[in-house]
């Protein structure tokens, strides 16, 4: 269907509704790189007032993506839930942002409209928002997970302790995850990327990772970030795997570049838990994401990336994950060029992410050959925090040593504590105050003789 | 990221290893372009396909390229004396190499043009890893089967963080060679092979204390 505006002189015609997206979307690099952003600011904005005027019902009778062609779209489509979408089935988009904004959107009647939105819906509107709306209407949310400890509660935030290294070396991961238990980070895992995908080095790694945790009787869960088929194969050899992670994108082709199927995934996923290592809960999935990845694949068909984006979050809450992770800057400057397109990225992703119940955390982070700085991340970790962010990074001195990118600091971390005064899962908080790690204010003790004593249990 | 990728050096490096690269560009005229159109650093420009396309004689085992990628720095310190030590382990291996081929503005997935063109059975390209603050200078390896334009990521194996604080260029050559050894072995690269190197690893590296 063709969608048309005329401003002035000037008719504005777009081809389908996967045009009107790409067209509206505020601009980046990486819909310029495909050849599909609007012309001129101009024609951006006559988009926008079409699909403001479009009726979010129309998402449901125009797919983006084919669905005879993927099967990213046959989710969306198969599990599209009407009796939830109906409170809002006569809304346009634009009826519908001014609906999330208002106080009629609270956070139970938000929690059950998730599974009646598509993820092209979320899109949409996100679309028609300010900075300011993605961050109001995304505080509202409240999306909850369990493994061993319970992340999403409003108040709270978690993060992932990053304890990369270059070539895997355990007595540097271990003071890396030594040196972010002191500063209180961890509650959402301990996830390792590891720089070898040789299952035997990651088995040691997830060896490693166990006895920490079971050591210190930590309330968390760890994550070694390999390819699901690496894992899979690792738990028949009966390795103790809390978290499954995959990336993951939002089309057919693109997960097919990551050697992925959603039939794999529900594999992976019920090998995990056919452990049961969770004590609160099951989620045990753990994806990650990004902006322009199905792109970076030649597998994006002509949609914009923030849609492709929207998309991977229908993907990542069929298989009711711990945590969904927009690592949003990682991909580079031919996706995100600069941090005012990062911070706008950052806010979209957390966002849809919510909209769609998905507990979506941010790594705030960029590379050193964006127009990027961490003043940039200061801002982004600053407006994440504010819009109730799931949970971000801890990676030391905020400099992926593995990576190679930069991200945010365990100090981050307490910054934003700080500043909105956030707690961690209840469990972590306890864990900490517990081990004399943190008062029973939960801010960290300043109790630099607990150190020796630690690190010597920790490395013995 | 900006620093100039010093071909002249790395020709005559590979030389004194008895080898003769072939230098091509991919179709990124200068790094701005690189940056904001990788796609255009994954293909040949025209001279350079004819280059290749003069140089291929038949089909052969093994495509070694050389490209600059987002940290020429890497590649200038690094890249030669990795090839210098996994020449001996290919030889032991009894794997010919084809062709070695230099490319600048080159991404990743350059190799598989070049190696489609050069009939290679294999191509392993050393490229420049994006520039990290503590480690600005890292090298990486790509290793990709039956190489021809539109493989994906998935079908490649990666040795990553080749440099002064991560992997050795030994360590590397080593990883290298036995990927190299295994793809042949069994037709196959990428999420299918598993890099179980470590356990040879071990064996072959006394490790460091």
């Amino acid at each position: 269907m063709a969608y048309r505006k005329v401003i002035d002189a000037t008719a504005y015609v777009f081809d389908d509704l996967r045009e009107l997206l790409a067209k509206a979307t505020p601009p980046r690099s990486g819909d310029r790189l495909a050849g599909i952003a609007a012309g001129s600011a101009e024609e951006m904005i006559a988009a926008r007032m079409v699909l403001a005027d479009t009726p979010l019902r129309q998402f449901l009778n125009e797919a983006v993506v084919p669905y005879e062609d993927d099967e990213v779209t046959r989710l969306i489509v198969d599990t599209h839930d009407a009796k939830a979408f109906a409170p809002v089935a006569s809304l346009t988009v634009g009826a519908f942002r001014d609906w999330l904004l208002s106080d009629a959107a609270t956070t139970p009647v938000l929690a059950g409209l998730a599974r009646g939105l598509t993820p092209e819906m979320a899109a949409a509107v996100c679309k028609l928002m300010r900075n300011q709306d993605l961050i109001q209407v995304a505080k509202k949310y409240e999306v909850t997970t369990r493994f061993r400890n319970t992340i999403g509660l409003k108040g709270r935030m978690s993060t992932r302790l990053q304890p990369n290294h270059p070539f895997d070396d355990a007595r540097g991961i271990t003071a890396s995850i030594l040196d972010g238990l002191l500063l209180g980070s961890g509650d959402a895992c301990i996830g390792i990327n590891p720089a070898s995908d040789d299952p035997a080095m990651i088995g040691g790694l997830l060896r490693l990772l166990d006895d920490i945790i079971a050591r210190f009787d930590i309330p968390t869960q760890g994550c070694v970030l390999t390819h699901v088929t690496t894992t899979l194969g690792l738990i028949g050899q009966g390795l103790p795997v809390d978290l499954v992670f995959q990336s993951i994108a939002g089309t057919q082709a693109a997960n097919r570049s990551f050697g992925v199927n959603l039939a794999l995934l529900a594999e992976a996923r019920e090998a995990g838990l056919s452990l049961k290592r969770g004590t609160v809960g099951s989620n045990v999935m753990y994806f990650e994401t990004g902006q322009g990845s199905a792109l970076s694949a030649g597998a994006h068909h002509g949609v914009d990336q923030q849609t492709l984006e929207a998309r991977a979050y229908a993907v990542a809450r069929a298989f009711d994950p711990l945590l969904v992770n927009s690592v949003v800057g990682f991909i580079g400057p031919e996706y995100l060029y600069d941090g005012k397109e990062i911070i706008r990225a950052g806010l979209e992703d957390h966002f849809c992410g919510k909209l769609l119940g998905a507990p979506l955390g941010v790594d705030v982070c960029y590379t050193n050959h964006a127009e990027a700085d961490q003043d940039d991340m200061d801002n982004l970790l600053t407006l994440l925090a504010a819009a109730g962010v799931t949970f971000i990074m801890g990676v030391p001195g905020a400099d992926d040593v593995m990576l190679n990118y930069q991200s945010t600091s365990f100090h981050d971390a307490l910054y934003v504590r700080d500043l909105f005064g956030l707690r961690r899962a209840p469990e972590f908080d306890d864990w900490l105050v517990r081990l004399g790690l943190s008062g029973t204010d939960f801010r960290l003790a300043g109790n630099a003789g607990q150190l020796p004593d630690f690190a010597a249990k920790l490395i013995a | 990221m900006h620093a100039a990728f010093d071909t002249k050096t790395l020709i005559a490096s590979l030389g004194a290893l008895g080898l003769d690269p072939v230098e091509v560009k991919s179709c990124a005229a200068n790094r701005r372009d690189y940056l904001r159109r990788p796609d255009l650093g994954r293909m040949l420009d025209a001279d350079s396909r004819r280059a290749l396309a003069g140089r291929a004689r038949g089909a052969c085992e093994l495509v070694l390229v050389i490209g600059d990628g987002l940290s020429p720095t890497a590649v200038n310190v690094h890249a030669a004396e990795v090839i210098g030590q996994l020449l001996p382990h290919l030889k032991q291996a009894g794997i010919a190499v084809g062709h070695v081929v230099i490319a600048s503005g080159a991404r990743v997935a350059l190799g598989d043009e070049i190696g489609e063109i050069l009939r290679a059975r294999l191509v392993a390209m050393l490229i420049g890893e994006r520039p990290g603050l503590s480690a600005p200078d890292s090298l990486g390896a790509y290793l990709t089967f039956s190489p021809k334009v539109g493989r994906s990521d998935a079908e490649r194996n990666c040795v990553s963080n080749i440099h002064g604080s991560g992997l050795s260029s030994a360590e590397a050559a080593f990883k290298i060679a036995w990927l190299i050894k295994e793809a042949l072995a069994r037709q196959i690269s990428g999420v299918a092979l598993k890099d179980e190197s470590g356990e040879a690893a071990a064996r072959q590296i006394a490790k460091p204390v």
